[in-house]
């Protein structure tokens, strides 16, 4: 928001609410990325540090919460400004979720290493590796809408977000053949599918960060909305 | 400018103002406004000091009259019936369409009288009536609780919160149609601005009420619908809830938000 408040206070305020937001996305994004990496690298000690990141993302969801409601009660804001804040509350609602998302993958891991799987099965990690690249891109670039309220880009975030299911339902496929090919990788497959769910999981938070975005600038609620009928407001 | 308010189906128009000037000498103090108030709700001015919605609001009864170098142009139809150009006498406009102000204006008499003074200029009531009407108008006003007991007291030993509901009572016993409302919690505390915004919500029920607030929130809470007013234009009007999550024009929007100057 480029213009400012009459109370510099205010300004201040959400300037440093929407700066933990972010903090908060780059911290469960580079949880994500860390436990696909752990998975791929079965490094069981990356999954650790995952999985030791929660209480950071879960206090600065407290915090944040907490901020918001002290903001509303102390300033009661209107239009925009209270856009701004229902759309924080949700943001850092899926943020957390995503955080979830990073220690179930992370567990997943250490599951895999403590039940003796080990790269010597061939599963296919990478392919997972691409679908949680596609997911945490997503995710960065809908944090980026965030910190400049840009449509635009929330708008290429909803219209990517086909490409991340058809990754999923591609790595299903292939999930079930290795699991009738070889049935002694079925019970670390199917660890598989559950992991590449999460990732799936990490997009669609992505894309409601994205519509909230729309909303903060738009005020229109494009939850549950065509595509084309997005972008007809995002114009 | 032309502003129209979508107002949901089978809401009856109570007043329509059409392209209303208004000058102070020659100061040009409302500006081409058109507006249309729906009957038995509560509608809010807001704006920056001097655009002019305290003015707007004293045109409906021809409040501004008093002053020999203001005058208004345009139409106000109230019932069809053009209040700025009638031969009615003015006297029975303000009956039917009252205004409390800023400070609360109880006369130097009895709570009682404060009352049935109004309504001795308009009927002659026997005192078995004149009691029940002032009964009758107390409680309307929320009232009648606190002073039931002390009717013969002064009307100024009341606080500042219940003269101002006595003010409101003495426009409602005589049974008026439109409530204009000048800044009526400006001098009061908040519990007693509680009461008031209160009575406003219940009022609404028998009466078209109108309130100029310098408090935002105050209009957020309790009316229906909301115009915005700068120097003298009808920036933009709509129902209250549109204008205060999702105003149309970014001038409304800086000002409800505190962007303004």
């Amino acid at each position: 928001m480029s213009d400012k408040h009459m109370s510099t206070q205010f300004d201040a305020e959400l300037a440093g609410i929407s700066g933990r937001v972010l903090e908060m996305g780059g911290l469960v994004e580079s949880q994500v990325s860390r436990a696909v990496k752990a998975l791929t690298d079965f490094n069981g000690e990356m999954a650790d540090d995952v999985l030791a990141q929660e209480d950071r993302v879960n206090q600065l969801e407290v915090e944040i919460d907490r901020d918001l409601s002290a903001i509303i009660a102390r300033r009661q804001p209107t239009a925009r400004d209270l856009r701004l804040l229902i759309a924080v509350s949700k943001t850092i609602a899926n943020l957390e979720r995503v955080g979830d998302e990073a220690a179930r993958i992370a567990r997943t891991v250490q599951r895999l290493i403590n039940t003796g799987v080990s790269t010597r099965l061939r599963l296919p990690v990478a392919d997972l590796g691409f679908e949680a690249e596609l997911a945490i891109a997503q995710l960065r670039k809908a944090l980026d809408a965030f910190a400049r309220l840009d449509t635009a880009r929330a708008l290429e975030v909803l219209k990517q977000d086909d490409q991340i299911d058809q990754e999923f339902d591609g790595l299903m496929r292939k999930l079930i053949t290795y699991m009738m090919e070889d049935p002694r990788t079925i019970s670390s497959s199917i660890d598989l599918v559950f992991v590449a769910k999460a990732i799936e999981r990490v997009g669609d938070h992505g894309k409601n960060l994205a519509e909230a975005i729309i909303y903060v600038v738009k005020g229109t609620d494009v939850r549950h909305s065509s595509l084309a009928d997005v972008e007809n407001v995002v114009r | 400018m032309d502003t129209k308010v979508d107002t949901a189906a089978g809401e009856k128009i109570k007043i329509q103002v059409k392209d209303l000037n208004f000058y102070y000498g020659k100061f040009h103090a409302l500006k081409h406004i058109n507006l249309e108030i729906p009957e038995r709700k509560v509608t809010a001015f807001i704006g920056p000091s001097g655009c002019g919605k305290s003015t707007l609001l004293r045109t409906f009864n021809r409040m501004f009259e008093l002053y020999p170098e203001q005058r208004a142009e345009g139409q106000i139809l109230v019932d069809g019936q053009d209040v700025l150009t009638t031969k009615t006498d003015v006297s029975l406009i303000r009956a039917k369409i009252g205004m409390v102000f800023q400070k609360p204006t109880p006369f130097p008499m009895s709570i009682y009288d404060n009352i049935a003074f109004g309504v001795r200029l308009f009927e002659t009531l026997p005192r078995v009536e004149m009691d029940e009407r002032v009964e009758w108008a107390l409680k309307k006003a929320a009232l009648w609780n606190e002073v039931k007991d002390k009717l013969q007291q002064s009307g100024s030993s009341l606080s500042g919160g219940q003269q101002q509901r006595l003010c409101i009572a003495r426009g409602i016993a005589i049974k008026l149609e439109v409530l204009l409302l000048d800044e009526p919690c400006s001098a009061l505390d908040p519990i007693s601005t509680g009461k008031i915004e209160e009575l406003i919500h219940e009022l609404k029920a028998d009466y078209t009420v109108m309130i100029v607030t310098h408090n935002m929130q105050q209009a957020a809470r309790c009316s229906d619908y909301t115009a915005y007013m700068y120097l003298g234009d009808l920036v933009e009007f709509g129902p209250t809830s549109e204008l205060f999550m999702k105003p149309k024009k970014k001038d409304t929007e800086d000002y409800i938000t505190g962007r303004f100057g």
